[in-house]
């Protein structure tokens, strides 16, 4: 199963959700493409959510990293929702919370950005 | 006392990593494992492939990446090799978040994720040569037996 990737712009908020398998041969069009929008729509702040997300790897992390680093440039916030207990693990072993916000939905994610 | 092996080839190509993780999670679900051992042998799996095409062939699909997984009883030994670049230094490439590749935005996690989610990991590389990880895990049926 390859990975889904669903764009939605919310004002200055760029919603991105996943489906399928986020590995290092799906990272590199999740990069691509949430990097384009980042520039192409002025975002300043990013919602994942991962609730249909099925596998992550290290790759996941990396990706997921350089966007954070992307957007804190330009001031933005990171927000995660609706991540499941394996994903939970990798983000508390390379230690993403202390930088990235995890809100149980994406609607609390939204809400925290002040676009709900 | 149940035997059991099994041995498989790829190109170092990017598309492989599913098919790599999902062979062996395929091979050592008829060991009944749970559905949190299943998600940690997948993922080490997809770290090991992972590192064997971006790191050891450069991403090079001449490579080939070769995978052996035993199995007896409950106990699990995989072996991920390949004939690429090696590493220079294994324990600087331990170091959680270490990457020598940060421009290919690596996380540097690989190697943590596989020390954490197995119970025994060996790393035999020489420069030039190419890379072994050796992986071992005992599922958690026996612990509950052994209790």
């Amino acid at each position: 199963m390859s990975l889904t990737i669903h764009l939605e712009v919310k004002k200055d908020v760029l919603c991105i959700r996943l489906s399928g398998e986020l590995d290092h041969h799906s990272a590199d069009e999740l990069r691509e493409k949430a990097t384009k929008a980042i520039e192409d729509y002025e975002i300043h702040h990013i919602v994942l959510n991962m609730e249909k997300l099925t596998f992550m790897d290290s790759s996941g992390l990396g990706v997921i990293l350089g966007r954070y680093k992307q957007i804190k440039q330009i001031h933005g916030e990171m927000v995660v929702c609706a991540i499941s207990p394996a994903v939970q693990r990798l983000f508390e072993m390379s230690g993403l919370f202390k930088i990235i916000r995890l809100e149980p939905t994406e609607e609390f994610a939204l809400q925290r950005l002040g676009v709900a | 006392m149940m035997k059991n092996e099994m041995h498989i080839q790829f190109s170092a190509l990017s598309q492989n990593e599913s098919f790599a993780r999902v062979t062996v999670a395929a091979f050592i679900t008829q060991l009944d494992p749970t559905m949190d051992e299943l998600t940690e042998i997948k993922t080490v799996v997809s770290e090991a492939v992972t590192n064997a095409i971006i790191h050891g062939y450069e991403q090079d699909p001449n490579g080939m990446v070769y995978i052996s997984v035993k199995m007896e009883d409950d106990f699990i030994d995989m072996s991920i090799r390949d004939q690429g670049l090696g590493i220079m230094d294994v324990e600087e490439a331990r170091q959680p978040l270490f990457t020598t590749k940060p421009e290919l935005e690596r996380s540097g996690m690989g190697f943590t994720i596989m020390e954490n989610f197995m119970d025994e990991i060996e790393i035999q590389s020489q420069p030039g040569k190419g890379t072994e990880i050796r992986l071992r895990k005992h599922l958690s049926k026996s612990k509950m037996l052994c209790n």
